[in-house]
């Protein structure tokens, strides 16, 4: 059977054709995320991370790619190797940081409750007591719901933020519970408009909510870590962290210190 | 491999599996009975009636379970919400859940396929016992429910436990519908923990011990009703 | 007229139309369908040659591969083998001291897709040369044919009109299957529809559509196949 090993060195040589060159990858979940980072109908990645992703790369001087994967398969898939960076709007969590190393924070945002629009609505125990909650599975909201929530309201996971707020507008769900950037993105857009309002920002907890978001590493790739932080640095010293973030939004996302 | 979690979420896990098994149930009694008028209907109906068959079959059978699903959910969940006063009716707690959307979109599938092989069975019922039935002065009604159904049904059986088996494998899509299934309990423990593989092999063996059972069942029930060759 | 306008700006294959992902996703579908395809037939002409082939430790471990892929669902196979294949991939190299290799998504998902077909594969493969009339293979043997000769002119073009039923069964299969990579993140049909109804909230236009696009792959699979069948058949006595 000479077929066979021929074919497998044949596929070898391919698979290593394909070898990695000198160029860092960073995943980013692959579905819709305004205004952080959603691909046009041309297929464009854009948005703010995206504009940040590329400043960074910039200072750095490095080729950057973009891996597409989903939201739950971003820490898996880093540890494996198909990417070096997750570059997905990932809070820097003590969770989290158990299995992966982060950089510094590039921003930092409350998380807040949104509901219809014409109900009384609020941000407290009291207020989503008995009510349904909408929440994007593996995020720090759903780790705040476990903690505070969780005896007086009920959680539907969602793969996607982008889903609960379908199920919102269409009333199967009372509550979507996120990044309060995000889910303002949607409050402007013409579905959230018509449908829902601002509930509030719940109590912060910065051993659940994270210390802001950051980018994912491996926790052996310290080289890495330093350029990402040195780069980072560099774009909000050098102000363009300030233009892109005019260009999305009115104030400033970086937070507190 | 740590599996110390299993400790906290076996509740969870043993819900989980209920509601898979409760989904298969719905779905393959339900698409059963679907199946049936369906493959009558390309067998012995008139024209139009076997053009709307055909028709559903090859599209129910020609487009992925997964689109089927999100098309049901997302699809039609956000037009429901242009009918006036649906969310004060009594449907609305039904069809607020994603589990009323999984169940109907498992049915219409596994009617569709389940349909194609009654149609086979259907066709391959001896002729000569249905011809005895009829001399026998047995009305078309009769000679369906006592010969032509069970006759097909008892050919059709090792079929109908394979295509059991491949609904119980197709359950899991139900996850990305917001269905708590064992798939979604393995989901959240990976969320939760960390954990990439340990959940998922765990779920597994819940689902080849759900499998070997079905298939355990049809052997027993094909030895009840022996076929004469 | 507004909504059918409104439809037909949706779907336009030009931006801000999203009809161009949503072929762009399609012809994803067809690529890995195909690349997995091709795979799943190395795999499973291998796999049903092995079975056959008498020895013991083979015939366990290819039964294993079968029952095992068969019996689990394919989602599960899909996630688990997309982050454990790469991973377990590179560890195996990694003890050979061979360089780390990264590949892109697409070659993941045909892998495993391939992986899985492999399995279904070898049972519609041995089947059909099961059903290969025993005598035509001893007359080769007879004849002084080595292995790789008799396959090549006895036994492949003889298990071919056997095996085409199965096989495209496989092929359709393949295609619906394809859509489950959607939930590891990989773009293909299934995916493209969802972006662009979560950007455009028209979700029910896009599905519809991209439920269209699978029933059009599915269609003219069949008509291809059954010219291929028609092609391979030639010169068989047609059944009456």
């Amino acid at each position: 059977m000479k077929l066979l090993p021929m074919l497998l060195a044949g596929v070898t040589l391919a698979f290593s054709a394909i070898t990695a060159q000198a160029e860092v990858r960073f995943g980013i979940m692959n579905e819709s995320y305004p205004p952080f980072f959603a691909k046009d109908a041309s297929g464009q990645w854009q948005g703010w991370e995206i504009d940040l992703m590329n400043a960074v790369c910039g200072e750095m001087k490095e080729q950057c790619s973009i891996v597409e994967l989903s939201w739950d398969g971003l820490i898996p898939a880093l540890q494996s190797k198909k990417f070096d960076v997750i570059w997905s709007s990932m809070s820097n969590t003590p969770e989290r940081s158990k299995v992966i190393d982060f950089t510094d924070k590039y921003y930092n945002t409350p998380s807040t409750l949104i509901g219809p629009k014409d109900e009384k609505v609020g941000a407290s125990a009291e207020d989503v007591k008995g009510k349904t909650i909408g929440i994007q599975v593996s995020t720090i909201q759903s780790d705040y719901f476990k903690k505070y929530f969780a005896g007086v309201a009920d959680e539907k996971t969602y793969q996607t933020l982008d889903e609960a707020f379908q199920d919102l507008a269409a009333g199967r769900i009372d509550y979507v519970f996120g990044d309060s950037l995000a889910l303002d993105a949607f409050l402007k857009s013409d579905s959230g408009k018509d449908c829902c309002a601002k509930a509030g920002d719940v109590a912060d907890d910065k051993e659940i909510l994270g210390a802001g978001v950051s980018g994912g590493l491996r926790k052996e790739d310290t080289e890495l870590k330093v350029k990402l932080n040195a780069a980072i640095a560099a774009v909000r010293a050098s102000g363009k962290y300030d233009e892109i973030t005019k260009k999305y939004f009115d104030f400033d996302i970086y937070g507190a210190k | 491999m740590t599996f110390t979690w299993m400790a906290s979420y076996w509740p969870l896990l043993l819900a989980g599996a209920a509601q898979t098994v409760l989904l298969l149930a719905i779905s393959v009694v339900a698409g059963f009975a679907i199946a049936i008028g369906l493959a009558f209907a390309q067998v012995s109906g008139g024209p139009l009636v076997r053009y709307f068959a055909r028709g559903y079959c090859t599209f129910f059978r020609g487009t992925p379970l997964l689109i089927q699903l999100w098309l049901l959910y997302y699809g039609v969940g956000s037009l429901l919400p242009m009918i006036p006063g649906i969310r004060q009716s009594l449907f609305w707690p039904m069809l607020r859940e994603g589990f009323f959307f999984a169940a109907v979109s498992f049915t219409l599938n596994y009617a569709a396929y389940e349909a194609e092989v009654l149609r086979g069975a259907l066709l391959a019922v001896p002729k000569g016992e249905l011809e005895a039935g009829r001399a026998f002065g047995m009305s078309r009604f009769t000679l369906t429910r006592r010969i032509w159904l069970p006759r097909a049904i008892r050919i059709a059986l090792p079929t109908i436990g394979g295509e059991i088996v491949m609904q119980l494998k197709a359950t899991p899509l139900a996850f990305t519908v917001t269905v708590m299934d064992l798939y979604a309990v393995a989901s959240k423990v990976r969320q939760d923990t960390l954990l990439v593989y340990e959940p998922l092999i765990v779920v597994t063996v819940f689902y080849l011990i759900l499998t070997a059972t079905i298939a355990r069942v049809f052997r027993q029930l094909e030895a009840k009703v022996p076929v004469r060759r | 007229m507004a909504a059918t306008q409104g439809i037909l700006e949706l779907l336009s294959p030009y931006p801000p139309g999203w009809g161009g992902t949503l072929l762009v996703g399609a012809v994803s579908t067809i690529a890995i369908s195909a690349g997995a395809f091709l795979i799943g037939l190395l795999l499973g002409t291998g796999g049903a040659l092995g079975k056959l082939s008498g020895n013991r430790p083979l015939r366990l471990v290819l039964d294993l591969y079968t029952t095992a892929i068969r019996a689990i669902p394919e989602l599960i196979l899909i996630v688990g083998l997309y982050y454990a294949g790469m991973d377990g991939l590179n560890r195996l190299l990694a003890t050979f001291r061979l360089p780390v290799i990264e590949v892109n998504g697409f070659i993941v998902a045909v892998a495993v897709l391939g992986f899985v077909q492999g399995a279904y594969m070898t049972e519609v493969l041995r089947g059909a040369i099961l059903a290969i009339p025993a005598g035509e293979i001893e007359a080769a043997k007879a004849f002084g044919m080595g292995p790789q000769l008799r396959f090549r002119r006895i036994i492949l073009p003889a298990l071919l009109p056997n095996a085409l039923p199965g096989l495209a069964n496989l092929w359709m299969s393949i295609t619906k299957d394809s859509a489950l990579v959607a939930v590891v993140g990989y773009q293909e049909l299934a995916l493209a529809t969802r972006l662009a109804g979560a950007s455009t909230k028209h979700y029910f236009i896009f599905f519809l559509a991209a439920a269209l696009l699978y029933l059009a792959i599915t269609l003219v699979s069949n008509v291809v196949f059954s010219l291929i069948e028609r092609h391979v058949r030639r010169g068989q006595p047609k059944p009456v």
